[in-house]
């Protein structure tokens, strides 16, 4: 399937008093996996959360598989928050946290039927949780709570997938299956955003990436985004997540966005 | 053996039983999502906000229920509001709200003569008085409460534990949780009669705190906490015909009396 599975256009998303995205524009195709980068407090999270629904645009207009995010059928997005801020004390089992995908998928009178137990034992061997199905989520490493949600979000079988850092704080293995099913999912026509501060392997995620610093900076394949310079100012910015690289001019930097020298 | 048979010869006592089977079982139902959710303080504040419902109702010769499901019903949506928005803690505003109310109340029965018995009731309860429609009530509440229990079972459980993507996946986390503010109001109107204002927050906590202790999942915390809050309510209720106390007191100090057996073994299986 072609066309365009998100379209913003001139977005501004607003707290209280403070303009976190101003008259942001893109579109995202059917069938293709967008990076968002940008440095802390550039507006990635805020951005998915309103193509979530979770929070209403001040001004523009944003088109969610053709309809606004709230109005959307049931289970049709799945997201996976940068920071989960449940109660980790819940009685829950990892099993119980990934059927809650499916929640959202039934009727209250179907009932939790084999496939949708299928469903659930394929999500939890994607992100390789298979033998920790019946571990209570109190009882989980930060990386295997992650790795929990995102399964959650792969057993709900949406028709939008939103990431938020979802590699960070888990292993390499993990991070290459998720990468995997990622890309398996794009080629079976699934619009997929992910927020992410991991430059180094935007070539191999990406199809696109957005760069963000309140406003859309660039847009564009991965390589046409280096090219613009844009990519470089995102990358002085993200020394503190490790990947620092020497390798850009940092006035060419500036001149592609001047707000950030302060 | 007569003797043990004896408190059911009585036609209230008959009805005590049922009403507090009722009671029981409702209230530690919705207490697992009191639990789950620390809305705790909630409950009690509509309790005693519901108060002055009963006041009301009593002063105008109008029944008992409707005055407190009223009051108690707009309490729960008005803290579902203020919830929402976030603006005012929402701590504060129930404990401002509700000794306000609550003082009206009292205020409102102080004018009254026979102010001191009709009070010691309200505020412990006195399932012994329960008359044939008040168990119809009591019984037909039950039933709505447990049937929306039943039909919103799953969203009810994700949006207890992740309204935030719950919502994001298209389950209306509000809707839920007002729906179950709502409930908990009826719910508490029901146990009013039977436990009083006083002890009706400690019915709504104690049975699911105590089932929280011996389980790791939700379903078989909410039947444990089903089983220990009828276990208690009855219990209480026998146990205080024999020792002539007041059977909401019992009730209650038999619910505590179990979370601390639950506390005990589930150290002991630790060990
Ligand atoms: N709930 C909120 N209330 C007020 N301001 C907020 C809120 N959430 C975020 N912000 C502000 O909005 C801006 C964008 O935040 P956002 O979380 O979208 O950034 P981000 O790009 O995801 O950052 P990070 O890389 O740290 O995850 C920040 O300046 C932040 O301070
Ligand atoms: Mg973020």
């Amino acid at each position: 399937m072609k066309g365009e599975a998100v379209v913003a256009r001139d977005l501004d998303v607003r707290y209280e008093d403070f303009t976190a995205l101003v008259g942001a524009t893109f579109a995202v195709h059917y069938g293709e996996a967008l990076g968002i980068v940008g440095p802390n407090g550039s507006g990635k999270s805020t951005l998915l959360k309103t193509i979530a629904g979770l929070l209403l645009p001040s001004s523009g207009e944003l088109s969610v598989l053709g309809q606004p995010p709230r109005k959307l059928a049931p289970g049709t997005i799945a997201y996976v928050p940068q920071v989960e801020a449940v109660d980790w004390s819940f009685p829950a089992t990892v099993w119980d946290v990934v059927a809650m995908g499916r929640f959202a998928r039934l009727h209250f009178w179907q009932r939790f039927g084999s496939s949708d137990r299928d469903v659930v034992h394929h999500a939890l061997g994607v992100v390789r949780m298979g033998d920790l199905a019946g571990r209570r989520i109190s009882e989980l490493s930060g990386g295997q709570q992650q790795r929990a949600f995102v399964a959650r979000a792969l057993a709900q079988e949406p028709k939008l997938l939103l990431l938020d850092e979802p590699t960070t704080g888990v292993d390499a293995a993990t991070e290459e299956a998720l990468r995997e099913i990622v890309r398996k999912l794009v080629a079976c026509g699934l619009p997929v955003l992910m927020a992410t501060h991991d430059l180094d392997r935007v070539d191999d995620w990406f199809d696109r990436l957005l760069v963000l610093d309140r406003r859309v900076l660039a847009l564009g394949t991965p390589r046409e985004v280096v090219e613009s310079g844009a990519y470089s100012a995102i990358r002085e910015h993200t020394h503190t997540h490790g990947h620092l690289r020497h390798d850009h001019e940092p006035h060419a930097a500036h001149a592609v966005h001047p707000e950030m020298r302060a | 053996m007569t003797l043990l048979l004896e408190p059911f010869h009585y036609a209230f006592m008959q009805r005590a039983f049922v009403a507090a089977l009722a009671v029981g079982l409702l209230c530690s139902t919705m207490g697992t999502y009191v639990v789950l959710r620390k809305l705790s303080f909630i409950g009690d504040g509509i309790a005693h906000a519901s108060f002055a419902g009963i006041v009301i109702a009593y002063l105008r010769g109008a029944n008992f229920y409707i005055g407190a499901g009223i009051v108690a019903v707009l309490t729960a949506v008005g803290i579902g509001f203020v919830h929402r928005r976030g603006r005012i803690s929402l701590d504060t505003t129930i404990g401002v709200l509700f000794t306000g109310m609550f003082a009206l109340g009292v205020f409102l029965m102080s004018q009254q003569r026979s102010y001191a018995v009709d009070l010691q009731s309200f505020l412990f309860g006195d399932i012994l008085a329960v008359q044939p429609q008040d168990l119809w009530l009591i019984l037909g509440l039950s039933v709505v409460v447990g049937v929306t229990v039943a039909v919103l079972f799953r969203g009810l459980l994700y949006t207890t534990f992740d309204p935030v993507v719950a919502q994001a996946s298209g389950i209306k986390s509000p809707a839920y949780e007002y729906a179950l503010l709502v409930m908990l109001a009826l719910t508490i109107v029901v146990a009013l009669q039977a436990v009083g204002i006083v002890l009706v927050a400690a019915l709504l906590v104690t049975p699911a705190a105590a089932a929280y202790q011996l389980t790791s999942r939700f379903s078989p915390m909410m039947i444990l906490a089903a089983l220990f809050g009828a276990a208690s309510t009855e219990g209480g209720l026998y146990l205080s015909y024999y020792v002539r106390a007041s059977s909401g007191a019992t009730i209650v100090l038999l619910a505590t009396l179990l979370f601390f057996l639950a506390i005990g073994l589930k150290y002991l299986r630790r060990v």
